[in-house]
This record gives C-alpha cells, sequence and structure tokens, in this order.
C-alpha cells in the first residue's frame, strides 16, 4: 500500500503538536505555581515527586475523577462544546508555527492569518460556555471577555500590519528569516523601520495578555467579583479543557511574539541558531506572562477599556503612520 | 498632550518598578516553614496545657496532692485525687485529670502550686492539638507523665 510521505508527516506532526500543547498546559500550570510560590517566597508544589514535578500528573487524574455535572437548565449542546471551542482552534494554531526552519507542521504563506483567525475562535468558545451555562455571573463575564477581546483586536492587529509591512509577508518562516543575524536584526530593535518599535513589541505583549485572558487583564475570570466567570458552571475535565486550552493559548501568544518581534531561532550572537533558542525565547516570555501576574492587581474593567481605547490604539497607528512613512522615504 | 505622554511614560516605568520588586523576591531565600517536616522552636513562656513536673530522681511527679491547684481554677477543670500509703511520707497521687475543653490557661494552677524550687505544674510546649472527640481533651496527666517516662 502506498501512504503519501507527506499524510505520514503531517500526522506525526500533528500528535506531537497535540502532545506538546498538553505536555505545555500540563507543565505551566507547575511552572506558574512554583513561580508565583517564589515570588511570595514560598516553596511551592514540592511533595509530589522531586521538586513537586508529579503534581500535574496528580491534578490531572483528580480532574478527571471529579463527576462532569451537567446542570439542569443549561444548554445541552452550546455547554458541552465551549471547552472543545476553545481548546482545538488552540492545537489548530500550532500548526502554523515554525518552531525552527525545518520544523514545522505546515508552512503556510499566510501563516499570521490563520493564526489570528484561529485566535478569535477562542472567544467565541468562551462567549459561548458562558452564554449557555445560564449563570449570571458568567453572562457577565461573557460581556466583558467579548468587549476585552474586541478592544485589544485593534491594537494588536493594527501593530502586526506595521510589521508585515515592514516584512512585506505573512509567512511566518519568511519574518524570522528575515531577522537573521543576530539581535540587532531582530524586529524589536528594527529602528531604521520604525524608531518605536521596541514599545510596538510592547503593545503587542499587553494585547497578548489581554488577548488570552491574564491578569492583570483576567475580566473573565475575576474571581472576587464573578465567582469563576465563564466557567462557574464548568466541572471536573470540563474545566479541565478550559484551562488547557488557556494555557495552549498563552503558549501560542508567547511563539507569536517570538517570531515576530525575538526572531524566531535566531541566535542573539548569530551562533548556532536553532529551535533551542525559539523555546528559550519563548519560555523566557511565558516566565514573563507569569511573573506579570503575581506582580499586578487586576485593572478595573473601564481602566482596561481606557488603556486600550485611549493609550494602545493611538500610540499603535502612529507607529503605523510612521513606519509606512519610513518605508516610503528611505 | 504632554501629560498624556507623560503619563504613559510614568505609568509604564512604574510598571517595570513593580516587577524589579518581585523578581527580587523570587530570587530571594523562601522564608517559610515546612511545617510538617519543620516546627518553629517555641518560646520558653508559651502556654500550652498544664502537665506534671517528674521529680528529677525518681522520675515520679513531684505533686504533694495539696489540691491548691483544685480550689485556684476559676473554671473547676482540675480534678486531684491521692492516698496515705504505708511507709510514704505525705500523700501519693492517684488522679490528676485536667479538662482542657474549659481551661482558659489563666495559668493560676501553676501559680498557686506551693511545691518548691520547682513547682510541680508547668505549661507544656504542645500546640500540636486535633480531635475528633471532645473526650479527647480530658487529659489524665497522671498517665502522660507516665507514658513519658517509659
Ligand atoms: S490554667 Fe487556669 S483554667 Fe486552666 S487549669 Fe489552670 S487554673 Fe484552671
Ligand atoms: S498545687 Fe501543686 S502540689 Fe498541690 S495538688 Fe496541685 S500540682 Fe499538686
Amino acid at each position: 500500500m502506498h501512504v503519501d510521505p507527506e499524510i505520514l508527516r503531517l500526522v506525526a506532526f500533528l500528535v506531537g503538536v497535540i502532545a506538546f500543547a498538553a505536555l505545555n498546559a500540563a507543565y505551566l500550570v507547575w511552572l506558574e505555581r512554583k513561580e508565583a510560590a517564589h515570588i511570595q517566597r514560598r516553596i511551592g508544589p514540592k511533595e509530589v515527586g522531586p521538586f513537586g514535578l508529579l503534581q500535574p500528573l496528580v491534578d490531572g487524574i483528580k480532574l478527571m475523577t471529579k463527576q462532569l455535572i451537567v446542570p439542569a437548565g443549561v444548554d445541552p449542546v452550546l455547554f458541552k462544546i465551549a471547552p472543545i471551542l476553545v481548546m482545538v482552534p488552540a492545537i489548530m494554531s500550532f500548526v502554523a508555527i515554525p518552531f525552527s526552519d525545518t520544523l514545522v507542521a505546515r508552512n503556510l504563506d499566510l501563516g499570521l492569518l490563520v493564526i489570528f483567525a484561529f485566535a478569535s475562535v477562542n472567544v467565541l468558545g468562551l462567549l459561548l460556555g458562558a452564554w449557555g451555562s445560564r449563570n449570571k455571573y458568567a453572562v457577565i463575564s461573557a460581556a466583558r471577555v467579548v468587549s476585552q477581546n474586541v478592544a485589544y483586536e485593534i491594537p494588536m492587529l493594527v501593530t502586526v500590519v506595521t510589521l508585515v509591512m515592514i516584512s512585506g509577508t505573512m509567512n511566518l518562516s519568511e519574518i524570522v528569516g528575515l531577522q537573521m543575524g543576530g539581535f540587532w536584526h531582530w524586529n524589536i530593535l528594527n529602528l531604521a523601520a520604525s524608531p518605536l518599535m521596541p514599545v510596538a513589541f510592547l503593545i503587542f505583549f499587553v494585547c497578548m495578555l489581554a488577548e488570552t485572558n491574564r491578569a492583570p487583564f483576567d475580566m473573565a475570570e475575576a474571581e472576587s467579583e464573578l465567582v469563576a466567570g465563564a466557567f462557574t458552571e464548568y466541572s471536573g475535565m470540563g474545566f479541565g479543557v478550559f484551562f488547557m486550552g488557556e494555557y495552549a493559548n498563552i503558549v501560542i501568544g508567547a511563539s507569536v511574539a517570538t517570531i515576530l518581534f525575538l526572531g524566531g531561532w535566531d541566535c542573539p550572537f548569530g551562533l548556532f541558531p536553532g529551535v533551542h533558542w525559539f523555546l528559550i525565547k519563548m519560555y523566557f516570555l511565558i516566565f514573563t506572562v507569569i511573573w506579570i501576574r503575581w506582580t499586578f492587581p487586576r485593572t478595573t474593567f473601564y481602566g482596561l477599556l481606557n488603556l486600550s481605547w485611549k493609550i494602545l490604539i493611538p500610540i499603535s497607528f502612529v507607529n503605523l503612520i510612521l513606519t509606512s512613512a519610513m518605508l516610503k522615504v528611505f | 498632550m504632554s501629560d498624556y505622554l507623560k503619563e504613559i511614560i510614568s505609568g509604564t516605568w512604574s510598571l517595570f518598578v513593580g516587577l524589579g520588586i518581585t523578581i527580587r523576591y523570587f530570587f530571594q531565600p523562601v522564608v517559610t516553614v515546612q511545617y510538617p517536616h519543620q516546627t518553629l522552636p517555641m518560646t520558653p513562656r508559651f502556654r500550652g496545657h498544664t502537665e506534671l513536673v517528674p521529680d528529677p530522681e525518681s522520675g515520679g511527679p513531684l505533686c504533694i496532692v495539696c489540691g491548691m491547684c483544685e480550689k485556684a481554677c476559676p473554671s473547676n477543670c482540675i480534678t486531684v485525687r491521692g492516698e496515705k500509703r504505708e511507709g510514704v511520707k505525705g500523700k501519693v497521687l492517684t488522679e490528676y485529670t485536667l479538662d482542657f475543653t474549659r481551661c482558659s490557661l489563666c495559668g493560676l494552677c501553676v501559680e498557686s502550686c506551693p511545691v518548691t524550687p520547682t513547682k510541680a505544674i508547668t505549661f507544656s510546649r504542645d500546640y500540636n492539638l486535633a480531635g475528633v472527640s471532645k473526650e479527647a481533651y480530658i487529659f489524665d496527666l497522671k498517665k502522660r507523665l507516665e507514658a513519658e517516662n517509659r
């Protein structure tokens, strides 16, 4: 029987991607707990396995043994489909991410577009789950998630458009290829294209935090006001899948930031580029995301929208105009 | 316009200052006590439930069964019983029960004890108290002392 090697490659990558996403989701929880603990000068998980390394496994087993409760009065279809709608796009996005010049499941010409398209489905998943729950906290949370995501998608996409203008391509591998040869070639320091590039990176990073509903923008899950927001009615693995989806989205966000601004798999000193540099940069960004969560308190909802509409959007437009002017002049 | 920019810059800077503080904490040593594995040393004046002080030579209780502590206790939580025995001077302690459910740790019992130079009862350093029934807190201090001697 003849099997197309391309199909085999895709299957191998798909299995790898799912394993990578699941492993990351599990161990990012561990990282989060450890990092939070050390910021508060505690140890964190340490009893289950060496350094608490088996904790995610035990947590997973615990979540799986819990009863999956579907409360009376929820929309049975939406309620069940929502966690999957959060998880699947997150895993799908991995397909388009180039980890190194050879390690990419699908080198798409419009890779950037694919990732942002899938990223918007994530919001839909949260919205449907919250709406299907018929819980007032969940519905408030859903309203917040949608307005938050609409507000932050604009500066994010404007920043990305700026980058696409500089690179002239939406192919993620090519975008990285243009930044090879040391950290002074990376887009974050591409001051010749626009002196505001470091600011653009900051904007992108803040938007990424907001898009993935991370603190200080975790309006969706504001436990002090909304119980657990959109997840209030979820139990057991229903909640677990949401949780994994969130972490997978953080990995995607950090990967995209690495690709767009930090030169992907390029070494900062021009030596031995490879997948390890990609992972180092990505995990550094994830570390920062967690670090931010344990540093800043949650903003108010109005503060969050004001930040986007009054600061991030104007500045990202200024950057866009400046960049296009620079591209035209030089 | 300049106010707007100033606010953004000072705001962004303050965020970095905050991150600087937490990362310094991140690298500083852990300060928590790993409780079941480690415990804090109790201070000398810590008041746990009372316990009988053993005679340094015989290991038996120093108590002379005078009943002062029983009388002094404002909550009536002490029961002391003793008996006369052939060939022994004074009374011999047969029962010392402390109803810790009512004890307020006021210390009047310890204060009133006439035995010198060391009092016959003292506060223990025991703070690991957990139980499932009220009866678990009616302590037989004589038995406790005997258990310690063994
Ligand atoms: S400490 Fe106070 S309340 Fe407790 S047994 Fe002694 S006298 Fe009674
Ligand atoms: S006051 Fe001291 S000697 Fe007297 S009965 Fe109480 S413990 Fe024993």
